[in-house]
């Protein structure tokens, strides 16, 4: 894990910039245990305290370096962005301007980033979400996100792997947000049918519709330690239920005791199970000519496998 | 029919909200009651319980064998405990899909009744995943052989209505309502203020003409003037005419061409753009 700042350089020289105002550029202030960490052993061990083991949110392009096999990402309809096709507008809300400031502010223009890479020489299909962006929430931009890795993982004959942080439904997008549940699932149901895993790992914090569609009809499903993940969110469980929730309620841990995912993974573990499972549906030899004439993007990276 | 435009016109959609909640609107087992001839409710999921939120059974629609499911609330408070306020717990989506895959094995169509504020959220549904439960069944309805037509009667709320709402055709009262969280939960969620319930009403378009604009809901059922439950009988008539001709449209598709076509209607929902287009919008604007 030594090797993640360094693997990396093109994120992290970006973030550490904007972190550059805040005493962070030496110290990390862990949000679990408050302690302070030297920040460079923070990035070092891919922002997991090396004292109290909490994985801080990593964003949607610090996944892909730190998954990803090297130089093996490419990203795909980088340009896709929302519309408010309900001309949002409340007394307190204005959804298109909010809109133009997170673009300015994030650089992306919504909340997903996609494409096609490799871990551990196994190509696939991911889509990643990005809580930073009106946490991580699905309206048409990311269902059409999750939609098309879905089918070019079915079309290129690959797994799909998902990584999910997300509040949930995009209500500036209302009714149309909710539809794209059932998007991703039309998709992933062509990915069933071509026989090509879905493999979707939980982050803290997923919930909603998220949950309630394609995070949690994968093939498998993996989750860091401690990340929430749920339907309903605690704090509308506690007022209906009118008492407090177990602490541990709703973690990766509970979610395993209760048969909901496969695995709890410590990021540091994770590029290993991962490489472990793609593998095991990766059964033909990795050859160049593998995906001769298929569509266009792939021979790039398979050249290095 | 003009007259009941006029009307529409004139209500809010937070007016619409309380219509579509009436408690003496007609409920799925009405539906059921008045459409449905030698109906068996088959209950459970066969691996836990049996929810009494979300119902389900085979019977006989205009002479043809169905399976029937729909959320039931209830028209007072004892009805309402008893149905959990149409809020299903796992239990009832992995019943629905239990009863899906019935309706598919035995090439009987699916008729489905939205009506609830949201699926249940308590620890207990947590613990049993209901999430997982929901997402089944998008996935099942998009695969399914036979036709699905989904009528919104009342209160359409989250995924836990979308769970047996994705359809060949969706049909909507009048005065009914869909949205993606109910009012008072976006209020919550957008503004940290479940009062500002009616405001969220309006910016987020819930109503049938709006969802129909929207291309979502294929079709408006008119109700009888100042609501369904002024005249139940007429309303779950022109409910059952109108799913009639939809069935008739789709029952001469083979599976796999309704499969195609489900697939292609709920692909194609929510606008995107490329970025490049945006650049261009935002210098144009003033
Ligand atoms: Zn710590």
């Amino acid at each position: 894990m030594k090797d993640f700042l360094r693997r990396t350089p093109r994120y992290f020289t970006a973030n550490r910039k904007t972190e550059q105002q805040i005493p962070e550029d030496l110290w990390h202030k862990c949000s679990g245990c408050g302690d302070l960490i030297p920040s460079k052993q923070f990035q070092d061990n891919a922002k997991v305290c090396p004292r109290c083991t909490h994985h801080e949110r990593l964003s949607a392009d610090e996944w892909v370096s730190y998954l990803l096999d090297l130089d093996s990402w490419q990203e795909h309809d980088a340009d896709l962005a929302p519309v408010d096709a309900l001309g949002f507008v409340s007394p307190k809300d204005n959804y298109a301007k909010k809109l133009e400031t997170l673009r300015e502010q994030t650089h992306r223009p919504d909340a997903a980033i996609c494409g096609v890479g490799a871990i551990g020489e196994v190509p696939l299909a991911l889509c990643v979400s990005d809580f930073a962006f009106m946490g991580g929430s699905m309206g048409a931009v990311v269902g059409e996100k999750v939609a098309r890795s879905a089918e070019r993982a079915a079309e290129l004959g690959m797994p799909l792997l998902t990584i999910n942080a997300s509040g949930g439904a995009r209500m500036h997008e209302g009714m149309l947000s909710l539809m794209q549940m059932a998007k991703v699932s039309v998709a992933l149901a062509r990915l069933g049918e071509a026989r090509q895993p879905h493999i979707s790992l939980l982050l803290d914090n997923c919930y909603g519709g998220v949950t309630a569609s394609y995070a949690s009809s994968a093939d498998i499903i993996i989750a860091e330690p401690r990340a929430h993940v749920g339907f309903a969110g605690p704090r509308v469980i506690e007022q209906t239920i009118r008492q407090k929730l177990p602490a541990d309620f709703q973690t990766a841990e509970f979610l395993l005791e209760h048969g909901m995912i496969d695995v709890v993974a410590s990021r540091a573990e994770l590029k290993s199970v991962l490489a472990r499972v793609l593998g095991l549906y990766t059964d033909k030899p990795r050859t160049e000519g593998r995906f001769a004439g298929h569509a266009n993007g792939v021979q790039s990276y398979i050249r290095g496998v | 029919m003009a007259d009941e435009q006029h009307t529409s016109e004139e209500l809010t959609p937070w007016d619409i909200v309380q219509l579509a909640r009436h408690p003496q609107r007609p409920h799925t087992l009405d539906y059921i009651r008045g459409l449905c001839e030698d109906f068996v409710e088959l209950r459970g999921d066969r691996r836990f319980g049996d929810d009494r939120a979300l119902l389900g059974g085979i019977g006989r629609f205009n002479g043809q064998s169905v399976v029937v499911l729909g959320h039931q609330k209830g028209s007072n408070t004892k009805e309402n405990i008893q149905h959990n306020f149409g809020s299903p717990r796992p239990e009832g989506y992995r019943k629905a899909l239990r009863l899906m895959q019935h309706a598919e094995k035995f090439g009987f169509p699916v008729l489905a009744f939205i009506d609830t504020p949201g699926a249940d959220p308590s620890m207990g549904s947590e613990e049993r995943g209901i999430g997982e439960a929901i997402a089944a069944n998008l996935v099942v309805m998009a695969e399914l052989d036979v036709p699905i037509v989904t009528t919104v009667i009342g209160e359409g709320g989250s995924g836990g209505a979308l769970a047996i709402g994705v359809a060949d055709r969706l049909l909507m009262l009048q005065y009914a309502i869909y949205s993606v969280a109910s009012p008072e939960a976006s209020a919550a969620i957008l503004w940290r203020d479940a009062s500002k319930a009616p405001d969220a009403a309006k910016a987020m378009k819930i109503t049938a003409p709006d969802l129909h604009q929207l291309q979502i809901v294929d079709e408006i059922i008119p109700e009888p003037a100042g609501g369904a439950h002024l005249d139940t009988a007429a309303t779950i008539a022109a409910v059952g005419a109108s799913i009639q001709r939809h069935l008739d449209e789709l029952q001469v598709l083979p599976g796999r061409e309704l499969r195609q076509r489900r697939y292609e209607k709920y692909r194609s929902i929510g606008l995107v753009q490329q970025a490049q287009t945006i650049v261009l919008s935002t210098t144009e604007a003033p």
